[in-house]
């Protein structure tokens, strides 16, 4: 009986990857191509790089969103641990110790230089935010940095920096018309430092996930 | 050329995507993981698409990498606790 089970799921699977596969093979041509419009507005955009443009000037309400969400998901992990003390990790190997503090100062320098990459090539402040998230939690594993208790005044700042920093500027476009529409003068600028605040944010918020929850498992 | 490296990486991927799921062990489960995020980011750089293969890199595999193995960690800590 149980093999009858798995030979008709691996039947019906097996008819949906072919299904699938056909369905790919066959996909008309796209309904609304956005290539173009996005090539002719780029002069405008304040940026040169097409996906930087499209997440932080065509589409920059998404990425808006998206650091809420994230702010949004740190917040659940912080109310769900509660409140116990941050504790000290295990101190590992010495070399391991040692290239750690020597790989933390490159990590910081590459997440710059892509924070600053991200105007005219592939980079940005997600990528640079997550190498700066990856350097912390190299720290917390070789032991040189203990988890996160309960945040203090400004590491909330820092949490809330990016998104409020967004939202002041949406704010401050606001008033001189659209949402997130920025002049095409100040944009270049507008849209770095945005990304700038999105990036100590992120890094924060990413090295949260990891380091509030270690403290956990100490206990 | 270029077909045959396309070839082998999407090879490795499906295998590597099938013992992910298939293996028995969650620590070796995590390593495959790992490497599958790790090819999937030179998937992404093929299709030309450098930025979601920073992304890719930087958070599918090294965060959430680090984040399964702190999880298989307190796990093996509760099982050989009281």
């Amino acid at each position: 009986m149980k093999r009858m089970v798995v030979a008709l799921v691996v039947t019906l699977a097996l008819a949906f990857v072919l299904l699938l596969t056909g369905a790919m093979l066959e996909l008309g041509p796209v309904a609304i191509d956005l290539r173009a419009p996005v090539a002719a507005h780029l002069a405008q955009s304040g940026v040169s790089h097409p996906v930087t443009a499209v997440l932080l000037n065509y589409r920059g309400y998404d990425t808006l969103l998206e650091i809420a969400v994230l702010l949004l998901a740190l917040l659940a992990i912080l109310a769900v641990v509660g409140d116990t003390a941050a504790t000290r990790p295990m101190a590992s190997h010495p070399v391991l110790q040692m290239l750690a503090r020597l790989a933390t100062p490159l990590m910081i320098v590459v997440a710059i230089y892509l924070l600053w990459a991200g105007a005219f090539r592939p980079g940005g402040a997600f990528q640079a935010g997550a190498v700066l998230a990856a350097a912390a939690v190299l720290l917390h594993l070789v032991g040189l940095l203990p988890g996160w208790s309960t945040p203090g005044l400004r590491l909330r700042i820092g949490l809330v920096a990016g998104f409020a920093l967004f939202l002041a500027v949406a704010t401050g476009l606001l008033m001189h018309g659209t949402l997130l529409q920025y002049p095409p003068a100040a944009a270049g600028v507008l849209i770095l430092l945005i990304e700038a605040g999105l990036t100590v944010s992120l890094a924060l918020i990413l090295a949260g996930l990891f380091l509030f929850l270690a403290r956990e498992e100490a206990a | 050329m270029t077909l045959a490296f396309d070839l082998l990486v999407a090879l490795s991927l499906l295998w590597c995507g099938w013992h992910t799921l298939a293996t028995p062990r969650l620590d070796r489960a995590i390593v495959l993981f790992i490497t599958f995020g790790l090819l999937m980011t030179l998937v992404w750089a093929r299709l030309s698409a450098p930025d979601i293969g920073l992304a890719e890199a930087a958070i599918g595999a090294g965060l959430t990498g680090a984040l399964l193995f702190d999880a298989y960690g307190v796990l093996r800590r509760r099982s050989a606790g009281p």
